[in-house]
């Protein structure tokens, strides 16, 4: 009794391992940083894409309306992709989008807005990728909405026909 | 004499500014082996040459010139990437199963194996 005791407990771990291992090989591996909303940004001072001289986050994000920030880089793929979307939300919406030029190549980055249009406000660079990290960002392009310096909604990866009508739903 | 002196002073300066860079480089070797590449899954920001990674390896080593310590460094990058970039997890209420449970099962091993010891004997 005892022996068929023993038995059936080893047999019920190694069925709850079988188990958890079956169902393990159909998930996801990969894994995904949380998206880290709400909390307020940190301060930086950041050099112009366009111009010399540099800016300070403080001045930037200062004005209580809602700003558009775009990790953007001219050897990103998506990002030329995703440009199309931001002239069009320029054009047609009142919303100030920053540009933050990633770990870019100055003459590349700046032939890139010359060829397909400027849908910033305001360009900065972020040369060794050190502001993008203050973001919390981890690929690019990735779309911040802030207001009142905080960020109220992150968008991985290129920004769309559907990301653009909620976008717009935060600015009114 | 005054020359001598110079050099030994000189040299002794330049031997502390070396020894404390990396002490500095030492630290951020470590830190960076326990954070996770942002991009490329299951490597370490220290074995990873990726864009991020070496953004993330410039915040490390500025963050120890500005005087913080390794947990300041952990808690900032935890804050933005939540726990998920520190390979080794904190002990919570999620990951305790992960850290209790070897122990139980060695316990009961043990048990196990120390009860058929003295039946047998």
């Amino acid at each position: 009794m005892k022996k068929n005791f023993f038995i059936l407990g080893i047999i019920s771990v190694i069925f709850f391992f079988f188990i958890v291992f079956y169902l393990g090989l159909d998930k996801e591996n990969t894994y995904e940083p949380n998206i880290v909303t709400n909390k307020k940004i940190e301060s930086f001072t950041a050099e112009k894409l366009f111009e010399d001289g540099q800016v300070k986050s403080d001045n930037i994000f200062s004005e209580n309306k809602v700003y558009l920030l775009n990790i953007w880089a001219s050897w990103c793929l998506p990002c030329q992709k995703e440009h199309d979307f931001l002239m069009q939300l320029k054009n047609t919406h009142s919303i100030e989008i920053i540009g933050l030029n990633y770990k870019d190549k100055l003459s590349n980055a700046r032939k890139f807005i010359e060829e397909l249009g400027n849908p910033y406000a305001l360009s900065l660079r972020d040369k060794d990728g050190t502001i993008a990290i203050l973001f919390g960002a981890y690929g690019l392009p990735e779309t911040y909405i802030i207001k009142d310096k905080k960020i109220i909604k992150k968008y991985i990866g290129p920004i769309d026909n559907i990301s653009i009508k909620e976008i717009i739903t935060y600015t009114k | 004499m005054k020359y001598i002196i110079f050099l030994l002073l000189f040299s002794s300066l330049t031997l502390i500014a070396n020894s404390q860079e990396i002490n500095n480089q030492d630290l951020v070797n470590k830190i960076s082996k326990n954070i996770r590449c942002l991009t490329c899954q299951g490597q370490s920001v220290y074995d990873s040459q990726s864009e991020f990674s070496e953004s993330i390896k410039i915040i490390i080593s500025n963050k120890i010139q500005e005087g913080k310590s390794e947990q300041d460094i952990y808690d900032f990058l935890v804050e933005k990437y939540g726990e998920w970039i520190i390979f080794e997890p904190k002990f919570n209420k999620n990951t305790f199963l992960l850290w209790v449970l070897p122990l139980l099962l060695f316990l009961v091993g043990g048990f196990l194996i120390f009860r058929n010891f003295k039946a047998v004997k």
